[in-house]
């Protein structure tokens, strides 16, 4: 399958435009692992992901351009795009196809198992997915777009991408997501195609370790301040911000909201050690304590998806390691297996979204590498092997994690499909560190 | 009086004579004009020596205040000097409980003094651990004073994690300086006095 699109896509390099070669992911993903040298757990296999061609058309080439990489980057398909001009969109064509505007025998040629139109439509975009085996369309819908220059246009189109991965998969894309994370150490956000790059809080403040509530309208923080550090809350659409109540003494971070979006858990520090504390969110009273950790410390709560269990960290047994506990606090018991004086100290967990796997960063010889733990199967996983890489965090599809590496030499914000090991970077112009991924923003 | 005021004579004699100053021509038939003329020299003396003393006392009140200004400022010093930590301990090592106890003694000294212990951790390793590892350096400092009689009210615990490094760089030698405790004086850091 490959030689052929590639076959193919050689000859129409003699005549197409220079686009066409930059577009295609397959080059990208060959120049990706050769740079990086890291250690790929499973193989790129065509089979698992279908060829999908975009068929060219009138204007609104801003949301082509933007379908084709929240495609190509949720790892599900193949993309082809093709520019204007090519024989696909040649006037004599058979019956059906004519109909229908679509060079099925072309893109079938590619090794494409789906077309995707993308038109104009009044004010929005209509989109048509159409099946190549069976030479028919088989779902579309009309999006309305705000106009390209509205803030909100971006996000629009990979709602849009999202659905037609729904179509194909049966789950949603990521594509209309976010990534918070720290910077110089200030609270940014950015589109999770690294679009969009914002600041969330000034220059002057300290803010460290963000995360999302499930709706996508908070994000909570640690602000470092002066023999302080209460925990913030950041109302993500207008930037308003206030403290937790009972967080202004002490040190108080690694918030971690509840799958219910109504508690808060968090580690709160201080002369008596760390500890786990859960707040009930828009008034509940006190802080409860879940972990007493007399002299050793316990931190970084990470919810399991139906709310029931918490994953944490904890120096019970000298060096970190992952624990796990009810959302109680009772029924505390080692997670993640390790050998006593082999294992290097392990943390930072994050439960994934389906409640299969947990994340988390283990030294390997002494770097951090990212590792996942089959819940079900009690089985560990090493998923990076080369520089230094912690702190993971998953996108909502539950597949992709995005983590920071200091491979290039700065640390960045990588993410990688734990289903193909493929990975690509999100640029920041600083270095990077403590990445949120959020669930799917409406 | 005629007979005491013989070495009054002999006195007046002996500092006319070495006065420097020419002894009156009129010859001094009556005890009364040199008595005079002695108690305005002796006043002047009197009044040379009393003016030589204030000065003397105060170049010696100022240098006690001048020294006692470094020995709070020594003081404060040592109440500020940090302490090291091995790599993700938060043991004190040897060599610093001595100066832990130095703290100790001098916050017993002075009871109005109160410090805010902030603990540190080198780059490596995840940084909210860090946070944890750091409280964790403070703590044991303050458990430390506690241990040596320090009211804890009067000494606060706060981490800053890898947060604000002393050194950059990926070295030994920046790794091992960042790993400490600070301490900072949050009151009563005036005029401090020296243990006994």
């Amino acid at each position: 399958m490959t030689r052929r699109i590639v076959g193919a896509l050689t000859a129409l390099a003699l005549t197409a435009p220079l686009t066409l070669l930059r577009s295609t992911p397959a080059f990208a993903q060959d120049t990706t692992h050769a740079q990086d040298k890291i250690r790929i757990v499973g193989t790129y296999q065509p089979g698992t992901r279908p060829g999908l061609v975009i068929v060219p058309g009138g204007g609104i080439d801003s949301v082509r351009a933007i379908v084709k990489r929240d495609l190509d980057y949720s790892d599900r398909f193949e993309v082809v795009v093709l520019p204007e001009g090519t024989p696909s969109t040649d006037a004599a064509r058979s019956g059906a196809e004519a109909a229908a505007g679509i060079n099925y025998g072309l893109y079938r040629s590619f090794g494409a198992s789906y077309a995707l139109e993308l038109n104009p439509d009044g004010a929005g975009v209509l989109a048509r997915l159409h099946d190549l085996a069976s030479s028919k369309p088989i779902n579309q819908l009309t999006a309305t777009l705000p106009a390209p220059t509205d803030a909100g246009f971006r996000m629009a189109v990979h709602r849009l991408s999202d659905e037609v991965v729904r179509w194909v998969t049966g789950t949603p894309g990521i594509a209309a997501t976010q990534l918070a994370f720290i910077m110089d150490k200030r609270l940014y956000r950015v589109d999770s195609d690294g679009y969009g790059q914002t600041p969330l809080t000034p220059a002057g403040t300290v803010a460290l370790s963000p995360a999302w509530s499930p709706d996508g309208r908070t994000i909570a923080y640690y602000r470092l301040g002066e023999g302080k550090g209460p925990l913030m809350l950041l109302d993500a659409a207008s930037g308003s911000q206030s403290p937790l109540p009972g967080t202004g003494a002490g040190t108080n971070f690694s918030p971690a909201f509840s799958p219910d979006g109504r508690s808060l858990a968090y580690t709160h520090s201080d002369e008596n050690g760390s500890d786990i504390f859960v707040a009930a969110l828009g008034g509940g009273g006190a802080a409860q304590r879940l972990t007493v950790g007399r002299y050793a410390d316990n931190l970084s709560p990470t919810y399991s998806p139906d709310g029931r269990r918490i994953a944490f960290v904890s120096t019970r047994a000298g060096p970190p390691q992952i624990y796990s506990m009810s959302a109680d606090g009772t029924d505390q018991a080692l997670m993640v297996p390790f050998d006593f004086g082999a294992t290097g100290p392990s943390n930072a967990p994050e439960w994934s979204p389906d409640g299969a796997t947990v994340a988390f960063h283990r030294e390997v010889s002494g770097s951090p590498q990212i590792f996942l733990y089959d819940v079900a199967g009690r089985r560990v996983k090493q998923l990076t092997s080369s520089g230094r890489n912690e702190d993971p965090t998953w996108a909502p599809d539950g597949r992709h994690v995005a983590y920071i590496s200091d491979r290039t030499g700065r640390r960045q914000i990588w993410i990688i499909d734990t289903e193909t090991s493929r990975v690509r970077q999100l640029q920041a112009p600083g270095a990077a560190r403590l990445p949120a991924w959020s669930r799917r923003l409406r | 009086m005629r007979l005491s005021s013989m070495p009054l004579l002999l006195a007046v004699a002996a500092l006319a004579a070495c006065g420097g100053k020419p002894a009156p021509e009129q010859p001094k038939p009556q005890a009364e004009q040199p008595v005079a003329q002695s108690r305005v020299n002796q006043d002047s003396i009197d009044a040379a020596n009393r003016a030589a003393e204030e000065a003397r006392n105060k170049a010696a009140a100022d240098a006690a205040a001048a020294d006692a200004a470094a020995r709070a400022k020594g003081l404060a010093g040592e109440v500020a000097s940090m302490i090291h930590f091995d790599y993700d301990k938060s043991d004190i090592r040897q060599n610093d409980q001595a100066v832990l106890d130095r703290k100790a003694a001098i916050m017993g000294a002075n009871p109005g003094l109160r410090v805010r212990i902030s603990g540190h951790a080198d780059e490596r390793g995840s940084d909210e651990y860090n946070l944890a590892l750091g409280n964790r350096r403070a703590g044991a400092a303050k458990r430390y004073l506690e241990g040596k009689g320090v009211d804890g009210s009067r000494v606060d615990v706060i981490s800053y994690g890898e947060e604000r490094p002393l050194e950059q760089g990926s070295t030994e030698e920046a790794y091992a300086a960042n790993r400490r405790d600070e301490f900072e004086i949050t009151g009563g850091g005036d005029n401090l006095k020296a243990p006994q």
